[in-house]
Formats: structure tokens, sequence, C-alpha cells
């Protein structure tokens, strides 16, 4: 019998993978990746809550929704500032891109 | 149903669309190209293999079985071997919501999703990534740039494919498609919406990368484009994802615009082989009589024609819809 | 062992596999090809959650747009060639540590909550129906979103434009 538990652990071990991408590697386009992965933990979060604890509402489903269509607007305006920096600083290893450090 | 049964029809149903699609589509497809480009250019086309050439598709599967299996040197084998079951997998999955006629428990469909038409277009848009993953995997400059300029033309001719999608969906009041067929009882589609029939032509011919938009693997210009390395069976594979696209992107036309199965005397399924032979004749006619498009000539077709006329008749769609309810 | 619960289990070893690769793997190619199965895995898990219109948008959206913009830039940036570089950087320890402890809390919050079951039958999540409450009671959210989508496309146009030079 698959309960609510199953999922938010689910959720919780997707957004553990995604924070540790998004922490700790080097390439600003792989940052982003764990970022998306840490959004769809999210997702599965809302929809799962959608399902077992309010089944008569689609509030969750909305919102799940909604959560996909800003993270396609976040990829796209985040992949077109790593292109932008590419093209002026030659790379996309945020080690490297500390110009307003002090 | 226990879950059991349902995966037993659901391996039963892959079971028979691969091999109905791979007969169907892959062989009957490629020898009536090779027929109709015969015919088209003046020439007989293949007649030494079987009565009249029908066995030359047999005889290209058995030739390219037994090539050998190159993997270039320096390619990335996971990627390279994962593009290979991408494509061909992402076009068959789409005749999972194609039907294709009527009988007497019910339409002859695989599984009547009320979600079919937004999942026909989500299957077709995984080819792009099989497709960005060959270019790449092959470890070759022309692969890789064929595979960039294919990726990009599909991706810029998914949105018009959308766009009409929604307007039929508008019509119909639905996403499946069963409604939208039997919402054709008295008058097909293409009557009312013969803007959005034509731009769908349009961009399904160029989301299948056939002429005249296959720059991307024409011979003369990137030697085959992203399946440059693929030897043997691998390339029968990529080709079969190509013919098995255009077969499903005519048979969603039909479903669409020609009003699927229905016809008078004749059994649905037969009428609805007639009107999908009919469109996939279109689609090779249209190959060998038009020139190439350049790549810029190409998205520029897609973003600044046929998205600004898709938006338009959706809007003249949406305003008639709303005021004939009214 | 239900049909679900082996379906739960495939989809989430699919899931979790494909997003071991994502965070971890030294090859910047493989991560986002790995990107595929786990967004894959998410979307027959949404399948199972009765949630199909969700299931198709993510597939349309998420693995046919997103990851499509992703190995795009992959391959126009230098992660395409400098695909030798060391991919972790020196906090990596340090951010292994802090994933482990939020996903344990987020673990233990999560099993030993008694949630509480909603009562209620489910209704049929109907493309229609979403399409009534998008236009209903969730009407400022829908054109929200919508102007949201206008400017970020315009702005990752500005920002990715070439310079044209004088």
């Amino acid at each position: 019998m698959i309960t609510l538990g199953h999922y938010l652990v689910l959720s919780a071990l997707v957004f553990g993978l995604g924070l540790y991408a998004a922490l700790s590697r080097r390439n600003a386009v792989a940052m982003l990746m764990g970022i998306e992965l840490m959004l769809n933990a999210a997702n599965i979060n809302l929809v799962a809550f959608n399902k077992y604890a309010a089944p008569g509402a689609m509030q969750g489903q909305i919102f799940a929704l909604i959560v996909i269509t800003l993270a396609a607007c976040e990829a796209a305006v985040g992949l077109a500032l790593i292109l932008a920096a590419y093209r002026r600083f030659e790379t996309t290893y945020v080690d490297d891109l500390h110009l307003m450090r002090w | 149903m226990p879950w059991y049964v349902e995966l037993l029809r659901a391996v039963v149903g892959t079971i028979i669309i691969f091999s109905g699609v791979a007969i169907v589509a892959a062989m009957l497809g490629v020898l009536l190209e090779r027929k109709i480009s015969g015919w088209i250019q003046s020439r007989i086309g293949p007649t030494h293999v079987g009565p009249r050439g029908v066995l030359q598709t047999v005889a290209d599967t058995i030739k390219l079985l037994q090539k050998e299996h190159i993997v270039p040197r320096n390619a990335d084998a996971v990627i390279f071997a994962s593009a290979v079951v991408l494509v061909p997998l992402a076009a068959l999955l789409d005749y999972v919501v194609l039907p294709f006629g009527t009988t007497r428990w019910g339409p002859l469909i695989f599984r009547d999703l009320n979600i079919g038409v937004l999942y026909f277009a989500a299957t077709s848009s995984l080819i792009v990534l099989g497709i960005l993953m060959a270019g790449w995997g092959s470890n070759n400059k022309y692969a890789l740039l064929g595979g960039l300029r294919s990726a990009a033309q599909m991706v810029s001719y998914e949105i018009p494919i959308g766009l009409v999608l929604i307007t039929i969906a508008l019509l119909a009041g639905s996403l499946s498609t069963v409604t939208i067929v039997t919402m054709q009882a008295h008058l097909w589609f293409i009557v009312t919406q013969p803007v959005a029939f034509l731009i769908f032509l349009a961009a399904a011919t160029a989301e299948v990368n056939r002429a005249p938009f296959d720059l991307v693997e024409a011979e003369s210009e990137l030697v085959a484009g992203y399946f440059s390395e693929y030897t043997g069976m691998r390339f029968a594979l990529f080709q079969l994802g190509e013919y098995a696209e255009m077969f499903a992107m005519a048979a969603l036309a039909v479903t669409l615009f020609l009003g699927g199965w229905r016809g008078p005397v004749l059994p649905s399924v037969v009428w609805f082989l007639i009107k999908l032979y009919a469109l996939v004749f279109v689609f090779m006619w249209v190959r060998w009589t038009f020139p190439r498009f350049r790549i810029d000539q190409l998205l520029n077709f897609s973003w600044k024609c046929l998205i600004p006329l898709a938006l338009l008749n959706l809007v003249a769609t949406a305003y008639v819809v709303m005021v004939v309810q009214r | 062992m239900t049909g679900e619960a082996i379906a739960f289990y495939v989809l989430a070893a699919i899931t979790l596999s494909a997003g071991t690769v994502v965070a971890t793997s030294p090859n910047l190619m493989h991560s986002a090809v790995a990107l595929i199965p786990a967004l894959l895995g998410i979307t027959g898990l949404y399948v199972l959650l009765n949630a199909e219109f969700v299931a198709g948008i993510q597939v349309l959206i998420y693995a046919g747009g997103i990851t499509v913009l992703i190995l795009f830039v992959i391959m126009l940036t230098e992660g395409g060639t400098g695909l030798h570089i060391r991919q972790r950087n020196e906090q990596a320890a340090v951010a292994a540590a802090v994933a482990a402890a939020t996903a344990a809390v987020l673990v233990a919050v999560a099993s030993r909550t008694p949630w509480a079951h909603g009562a209620g039958t489910l209704p049929s999540y109907t493309p229609g129906a979403i399409g009534q409450s998008f236009l209903g009671p969730n009407l400022p959210l829908f054109e929200g979103t919508s102007v949201v989508l206008l400017v970020a496309l315009v702005g990752a146009l500005l920002i990715a434009r070439k310079e044209i030079r004088e």
C-alpha cells in the first residue's frame, strides 16, 4: 500500500540530490540541473498532497502546472545568462566568475 | 483488471504496434517512397527483387543486418547507443493514441487517453533529445552541426503544431482523439479549418525532417547529418523512427482534419488506411517537387510566418466558437 | 505487492539512480542526458497519482523543452569541450553533508507526522476541469503566469543576443 509518506520520502531524497548538485558542482549548467531537480521534488510533493490529503479540490495540480511553467522561464533566463557570461568571460565555471567579489 | 493482465495487454500491444509499424510504415513506406519518386522522375523504381519490386525493402533490411557495427573512436559509447533507442521509441509511442477504426466493441485504439492530443505532442518532442544525443555521441563535427540544426528546426516547428492542436481541441471540446473523430460526424474539420490543415501539413513535414525541410540530412549538405556515423541495423532503426513519425503525423492529420475512420460503405479501418496513404502520398509528392530551404529561411518560415498565422487562426476560431455559443 | 507498489518502486528506483548520475557524474554530458530518465520517472509518478495532465505537460515542457535547452547550452559553451575538467568544487564534502542533513530532516518529518487523509473521492481531473479552474477561481494566477512568461521570453532573448559590433 503506497501512502503519502512514501511520496514524501522520495521527494525528500530527490531534493537532497538536487541540493548536492547545486552546491557542489563547478559548472553553471550543472548547478541549474540541480535546481531543476529540486523544483521537480517540490512538484511531486504538491501532487501527492493533492491526491492523498485534499482530493476534492485540484489546487495541488494547478500549483504544480504553474511551478513547471515558472521553472521553464527560470531555466530560459538562467541559460541565457550563462551564454552571455560565456561570451564575455570565456568560461562557465562559477569559480572564475568573480568580478563582483571584493 | 489486475495489474498483470494490464501489463500483459501493454506488452502484447507494444509488440503489435512495433511489428505493425515496422512492417507497414518502414517497409512499405520506403518502398512507396522509391516507387513514387521513380514515377515522378519518369523512371521505374526498384523492380528487381520480388514481383514488381515489392520485396526491395526486405532485401535492404537483410543487407543492413549483416553490416559491421562500428562505434567511432573517442565517441561517447553510452550516449551513442542510447540515441538509437530513444528516436524510434519516441516515434512508436505516438501510436498509442491514434484511432485506427471502430469495431463493435468500441474504437480500435490502444488507449483512449483523455489527454490524447497532448500526449502525442509530448512524445514527438522526445525525438529532439534523441537527435541531439546522436549528434553529440558521434564525435564528428558534421554530425554535431546536423544534430544542432535539426533540433533547432524540430523545436521551432513544434509550436505551430501545438497551436493547431489547440485550435482543433477548441472546436471539438476535448483533447481525446476518439472524441475529436466523433465530433466530425457532420462536417470534417478540414472544411472549417483549411488554414490550420495547411499549417499542420507544413509543420509536420518540417518536424520529420523531410524535404523541402531536410537540410540537416541532405547528402549534399552535411553528409547524412546526425546519423552519419551509424551503420547497419542502427541506421535502419533511425530510418524506422523517421518513417514511423511521418506515418504518425499523417495519421494524426487524418484524425484531426479528415474525419478519422468515418466513411460511408467500406469498413472503418479501410477508410482510415485510404486517407492515411493519401496523405503519405502528398508528403512524398511534396518531397520530390520543391527545392530545399536554407536553414535561416526554414527557421524564419516557422517563427515569422507559421506561428503568427496559427495564432490568428486560433483567435479567430475562439471568437467564432464563443459567438456561436452565445 | 500490488501493482501500484511495484510501479512506485520501479519508478522511484529510476528517478533516484538517474538523479544520482545527474548530481555526481564527472562527465557533464552524462549528467545532462541522465536528466531525461529522471524526468520521465517523475512523469510516471504523476500518472500513478492520477495527474495525467500534469504528466503530459511535464514531458512536453520539461523533458522536451528544458532538457533540450540545457543540452544546447552545454554544446554551445565550453562545457561541451572541457569534459576532462574536474567537476566537483572544494566544498563538495560540506555540500554532501548539508544535503544529507536536509534530506534526513525531511524524511524524519514526513514519516513521523500523522498526515490527515482527505475525505472525499477523487474526481476525474480532466483537462476540461483544469481549464475551468484556470479561468474561474485561479484566473489571476493564470494571467500573472502568462505575464511572467512573456517577460522571461523577452528577457532571455535580449540577454542571449549577440552584440552587434558597430
